[in-house]
C-alpha cells in the first residue's frame, strides 16, 4: 500500500474542516455551530501537527497550543453568550435570535 | 512480536483482573474497618471473619434484576457506568508497582499528565448518567458532582505541576527515580502539595467528606438513583477502582513508589530483602486505610462550603506552593 | 503496513464521528460524538509523536471544553427537539454549495503544492539544550515564544471574566 505522507494528514484535515464548514452554514441550532467551529479548529490542529512531524520542527506544536488556549477561551465566552440570551428568550435556535433587543 | 504485544497482553489481563479482585476486597476493607471504629464487627457470617462477603456481594449484585426507566435514553444509560469504570482502570496502565520491568505496563514519557487527562473523562459517566436517568434528583446530583469533580481536578492539576517542577520529569518511574536520587522521598519537601493532592484527591473520587453526590441522606442516592444490578455495581466498583488510583498516585509521587525509607543510605540495607512491590502494595495499603479512617471519623461538607475549599482556599495555596518551588529549584 | 492501516481505519473514525456530529438530532448524542472525535484526534497526535499535544488535547478539548458544552446543554434542557432540516427559511442548499466549493479550494491548493516538490525550508537545526518532545516544546514556549505565552495566559483570563459575568444571574 501507499506510504502515509503528511499530503494523507492535510487531506483529512481538509476534509474534517469542510464537515465543520457544513455544519455552521446548515444547522440551525446555536450549540451544534459551536461544536462544528471546535471540529473546524481541530482539523487546523492535525494539519499544523502534521507539518511539525516532517519539517521536524517543534513550531508548529507551538501553534497548536495557542489555538487549543484561543479554543478554550472562545468556548467559554460563547457558551456564557448562550447561556445570557437563553435565560431572555428561551430559544437555541439562531433563526430566532435575530433581535438586538427586546 | 512476543515482546510488544503478547507480554503487555497478558499484562494487561493480570492488571485488570487484579484490580476488580482488589476492588471487592476494598468494599469489605471498609466495611469492616468502618465497623472496628464503630466498636462493631462488620460482616462476619460468610466466611471466616466474613472474609467471602467480597466475592458474594458481586454475585448479589450481577444477579439482581436490570432495570432501566421508560423514558430514560437507553444508550446512554448504558454507556455512563462504562464511561465511569474504564478511565478508572485505564490510568493502571502508566503506574509502576515494582522496580523491575515486570511491575508495570508502559512507561510513556508524559505518564502524570496521562493519568490527569484521563481521570478528567471520568466526569462523563457521572454527567450522563443523571441526564439519562431522565429524572430530576439525579439530573441535580450529577450537575453538583461534576462540578466539584471538575473545581477539584483544578486544584490537584496545579499542585501536580510543583511536584514535576521538583521531579524534573513527567513520567511516572522518571520521578521515582527522582526520589532515589535525591535520596528522600518527596513528602519531605512538598508537605503542603501532599496534603493538597490529599484533599483533592477525596474531593475527586466523591470519597466522604466531599460525597454529598452520593451520599443517601441528601439526594435521595445521587446520581445512581435509577441505576440497578450490573450497572450500579459498574459505579461502585469504579469509585473504588478511583480511590485505589488516587492511593497509587499518591504513593508514587510522594512516598517513593517501591522505594524503601532512605533508599541511599547504606545502613539500612538490610531492608532489601523485602522486595520493591512489597513496599510499594504495603504504602498502598496504608493511604486506603487512611481513606476508610477519614470516612469513618468526619462529617460531610456542605455543598457550598465544598465549591469554597476548592475554589478560594486550595488553589490559591497550590498556585503559591508552584511559585515557591520554582523560587527554591531556581535558587538551589 | 500497521501505520497505513491505523491511519485509514483513524481517518474513517475521525470524519465520520465528525459527520455524526454535524447530523445528530439529539444535542446530547452529538456531544458525545464530538468528545469521541476528539480522543481519535489524540491517537493522530500520539503517531505523529506529538505525545505532549495528544494528552493536552483529552486534557483540555475532551476533558474540559466538551464538559462545560454538556453542562451548558443541561442547563438550556434541551431535548431531542425535531429540527426540521427541510425548512423554506434555511437555504441548506446554498450552504452545501459553499462548503463544496471550500473543499474545493483546499483540494486546489493541495494540488498546487505538491506538484511543485519545493525545498523544504530549512529549519534552523536549532540545538536544543534539552531532549524530548514536552521538554523541547517548554523550552520554545519559554524563549522563542514567551510573549504570545504571557498574551494567552491574559486572554484565557479575560476570557474567564468574560464567562463569568455574561453567565451570572442578574439578581
Amino acid at each position: 500500500m501507499m506510504e502515509i505522507t503528511t499530503v494523507h494528514y492535510t487531506v483529512l484535515s481538509a476534509a474534517l474542516f469542510s464537515i465543520g464548514v457544513i455544519g455552521v452554514l446548515v444547522r440551525r441550532n446555536i450549540i451544534i455551530i459551536f461544536m462544528a467551529i471546535e471540529l473546524m479548529l481541530n482539523a487546523v490542529n492535525i494539519n499544523l501537527v502534521a507539518h511539525a512531524h516532517r519539517l521536524e520542527n517543534l513550531v508548529g506544536e507551538v501553534f497548536v497550543v495557542f489555538v487549543i488556549a484561543v479554543a478554550a477561551a472562545e468556548a467559554a465566552v460563547g457558551l456564557g453568550i448562550i447561556l445570557a440570551f437563553f435565560r431572555n428568550k428561551e430559544t437555541v435556535n439562531i433563526d430566532e435570535m435575530n433581535v438586538m433587543r427586546w | 512480536m512476543i515482546d510488544t504485544i503478547v507480554i503487555p497482553l497478558l499484562k494487561i489481563a493480570v492488571l485488570v483482573n487484579g484490580v476488580l479482585v482488589a476492588v471487592t476486597f476494598t468494599v469489605l476493607m471498609e466495611r469492616k474497618v468502618i465497623a472496628w471504629a464503630q466498636s462493631r464487627l462488620g460482616p462476619m457470617r460468610v466466611g471466616p471473619y466474613g472474609i467471602l462477603q467480597a466475592i458474594v456481594d458481586p454475585i448479589k449484585l450481577i444477579l439482581k434484576e436490570d432495570i432501566t426507566p421508560a423514558k430514560a435514553d437507553k444508550w446512554m444509560f448504558t454507556l455512563a457506568p462504562i464511561l465511569s469504570l474504564v478511565p478508572a482502570l485505564v490510568v493502571f496502565a502508566v503506574v509502576p508497582f515494582g522496580g523491575d520491568e515486570l511491575f508495570y505496563v508502559t512507561d510513556i514519557n508524559v505518564g502524570l499528565l496521562f493519568i490527569i487527562a484521563v481521570t478528567s473523562i471520568g466526569v462523563y459517566g457521572i454527567i450522563l448518567a443523571g441526564w439519562a436517568s431522565n429524572s430530576k434528583y439525579p439530573l441535580l446530583a450529577s450537575l453538583r458532582a461534576s462540578a466539584q469533580l471538575i473545581s477539584y481536578e483544578i486544584a490537584v492539576t496545579m499542585t501536580l505541576v510543583s511536584v514535576i517542577l521538583t521531579a524534573g520529569t513527567l513520567s511516572m518511574i522518571g520521578i521515582v527515580e527522582a526520589q532515589q536520587e535525591a535520596g528522600f522521598w518527596f513528602f519531605f519537601v512538598q508537605p503542603v502539595a501532599f496534603v493538597l493532592v490529599l484533599i483533592g484527591g477525596l474531593a475527586e473520587t466523591n470519597r466522604a467528606p466531599f460525597d454529598m453526590p452520593e451520599a443517601e441522606q441528601e439526594l435521595t442516592g445521587g446520581f445512581h438513583t435509577e441505576y440497578s444490578g450490573m450497572r450500579f455495581s459498574m459505579f461502585f466498583l469504579a469509585e473504588y477502582a478511583n480511590m485505589l488510583v488516587i492511593s497509587a498516585v499518591v504513593v508514587v509521587l510522594f512516598w517513593g513508589g517501591w522505594l524503601r525509607p532512605f533508599p541511599n543510605v547504606a545502613a539500612l540495607s538490610f531492608l532489601d530483602f523485602i522486595p520493591s512491590w512489597v513496599w510499594f502494595f504495603g504504602k498502598m495499603f496504608g493511604f486506603l486505610y487512611l481513606f476508610i479512617w477519614i470516612r469513618a471519623t468526619l462529617p460531610r461538607y456542605r455543598y457550598d462550603q465544598l465549591m469554597r475549599l476548592g475554589w478560594k482556599v486550595l488553589i490559591p495555596i497550590a498556585i503559591g506552593n508552584i511559585v515557591v518551588t520554582a523560587v527554591v529549584k531556581v535558587l538551589l | 503496513m500497521a501505520e497505513t492501516i491505523g491511519f485509514y481505519t483513524l481517518s474513517v473514525l475521525i470524519l465520520g464521528l465528525a459527520v455524526l456530529v454535524v447530523t445528530a438530532k439529539n444535542t446530547v448524542h452529538s456531544i458525545l460524538f464530538l468528545v469521541m472525535n476528539f480522543l481519535c484526534v489524540a491517537v493522530v497526535y500520539v503517531v505523529l509523536q506529538a505525545e505532549f499535544l495528544a494528552v493536552i488535547q483529552v486534557l483540555v478539548y475532551a476533558g474540559g471544553i466538551v464538559v462545560l458544552y454538556l453542562i451548558v446543554v443541561m442547563l438550556v434542557n434541551l431535548k431531542g427537539e425535531a429540527e426540521a432540516h427541510q425548512d423554506p427559511r434555511r437555504l441548506s442548499v446554498i450552504g452545501l454549495a459553499l462548503a463544496g466549493a471550500v473543499l474545493l479550494e483546499l483540494a486546489g491548493i493541495l494540488v498546487y503544492s505538491s506538484g511543485s516538490d519545493a525545498t523544504v525550508p530549512s529549519s534552523e537545526a536549532v540545538a536544543f539544550p534539552v531532549q524530548g518532545n514536552v521538554e523541547e516544546l517548554g523550552w520554545l514556549l519559554y524563549t522563542d515564544y514567551l510573549i504570545p505565552f504571557e498574551v494567552a495566559s491574559v486572554l484565557l483570563l479575560v476570557a474567564m471574566i468574560g464567562a463569568i459575568l455574561l453567565a451570572r444571574r442578574e439578581v
